[in-house]
């Protein structure tokens, strides 16, 4: 299919971005376009206005800032996958990235766009809540910062006013002590995953601690199996395996006892990763 | 509303042009519709097919999920203009001796993709054509045909024997 009709323009700065947002209700930011111009060629989504924010200078830069790795909203996949920065300090993002879709969409698609969107099997917000990591949105009040685990709030749905643009995440940079480990199964590589998992844990002596398993594909949004944490914490696999506190529905890709089956397959693969030093 | 349509100058194959585009119009459709450029298809329409394979500014993206709108100032590149000018050449006879075609469908997405991929230079393992060969379907040769083909002409490129 086409797209319905929609008037389309540029926003300058962020400010522009806001103040058209509050020229329509429905109006949409484009950004990679990779998840929306989809839903518009299938008419899901059908906004009077997309405001194309790829114009607007400062939200394509990824840099070390106190003890933190901050990555503007714009920056594309393929630019998150070659950097130097993530390569070194968010060597979870780093193992997550080729994942998230093909080549080319990587080349468009952007960091801010795939967190926003929500998707409950992207992989980047699973990230984001194994990294207990930060959201920066600028909106008509000016600039707040939300933690993952407060912007995630359903299915596409997140803690973003309507106004409100988002411009950057952080996450902390890794230490020696830091452990993370990422898998998903997925019918064919690139394409959403039917379960995923993105962890990320300290190593404490022998054993770990802090220990955050997100997973993916599961809910209506990225999901942590506390009770797997708490076991894994104490180095006990199996029973981490058997806390797996997870009840997903079944979708297109699988049923839920399948999904529950796959989570299961995917801590035992992930879980010593994370007691190996990286 | 002005804002439906908009112009936009770009450069196409190396055409420098400038053209009045609907706001809402892919940039494949642009290409196929509005420049009779009809080697990049139109498949599944939401990025999952990778038949409609460009390249922007150097990159290649999927032509369904960018407007031409977004394309005002960018360099684009299809299947028409990199068959021209040669550069795929070693390629396209790979795929023929190899039979890596057969309805040619999703050729020319296959193509560009492959491209990208050998042009970082190197012999990239089977493993890894396949990898960034996993956003173009083909309902024709089963693939092997077409690894074989990436395969061949990166092997043959590393010895120096590239076109």
């Amino acid at each position: 299919m086409k797209p319905a009709l929609f008037a389309y323009k540029k926003a300058r700065t962020l400010d522009d971005a806001v103040a058209l947002l509050g020229t329509h209700q429905d109006a949409r930011l484009l950004a990679g376009g990779q998840s929306l111009i989809a839903t518009l060629n299938m008419r899901l989504s059908q906004p009077s206005l997309l405001i194309d924010i790829n114009g607007v200078a400062g939200l394509a830069a990824i840099a070390h800032k106190n003890g933190k790795i901050e990555i503007g909203a714009l920056v594309r996949h393929a630019q998150a996958e070659r950097d130097e920065l993530i390569a070194k300090h968010v060597p979870l993002l780093a193992r997550a990235l080729p994942h998230i879709g093909h080549p080319a969409v990587r080349n468009r698609g952007t960091i801010g766009g795939s967190i926003a969107f929500a998707d409950p099997a992207a992989e980047l917000p699973a990230c984001l809540l194994a990294l207990d990591g930060e959201i920066d949105v600028y909106g008509p009040k000016g600039k707040r910062t939300i933690r993952a685990q407060d912007f995630f709030k359903g299915l596409f749905e997140t803690a973003l006013g309507p106004q409100e643009v988002l411009t950057a995440i952080r996450v902390p940079a890794a230490g020696k002590e830091t452990r993370t480990g990422f898998a998903e199964l997925a019918r064919r590589h690139g394409d959403y995953a039917m379960v995923g998992l993105a962890a990320s844990a300290r190593a404490d002596g022998k054993g770990l601690r802090d220990v955050r398993l997100a997973f993916f594909g599961v809910a209506a949004m990225p999901v942590r199996a506390r009770q797997s944490e708490a076991a894994l914490t104490k180095g006990d696999i199996e029973a981490a395996v058997a806390a797996l506190d997870l009840s997903p529905h079944d979708d297109v890709q699988a049923s839920g006892a399948v999904k529950r089956h796959l989570a299961a397959v995917l801590l035992r693969r992930i879980a010593p990763q994370l007691m190996e030093p990286a | 509303m002005s804002d439906m349509a908009l112009d936009i100058s770009l450069i196409v194959n190396g055409e420098r042009l400038s053209e009045r585009v609907e706001a809402r119009k892919t940039l494949v459709d642009f290409l196929r519709e509005d420049l009779a450029l009809t080697g990049s298809h139109v498949g599944c329409e939401h990025g999952v097919c990778g038949a409609c394979t460009v390249r922007v500014n150097g990159e290649i993206v999927r032509g369904c999920l960018m407007l031409a709108a977004q394309c005002d100032g960018a360099t684009v590149d299809t299947i028409e203009g990199l068959s021209d000018s040669g550069e795929l050449a070693d390629l396209q006879a790979a795929f023929e001796h190899r039979n890596a075609l057969q309805c040619g469908f999703c050729t020319p997405g296959m193509l560009l993709a492959a491209q990208d991929l050998l042009k970082r230079g190197g012999v990239p393992s089977r493993e890894e054509i396949r990898g960034h060969l996993s956003g173009n379907y083909c309902r024709c040769t089963g693939y092997h045909a077409i690894i074989d083909a990436v395969e061949a002409v990166a092997q043959s490129r590393a010895k120096g024997e590239s076109p």
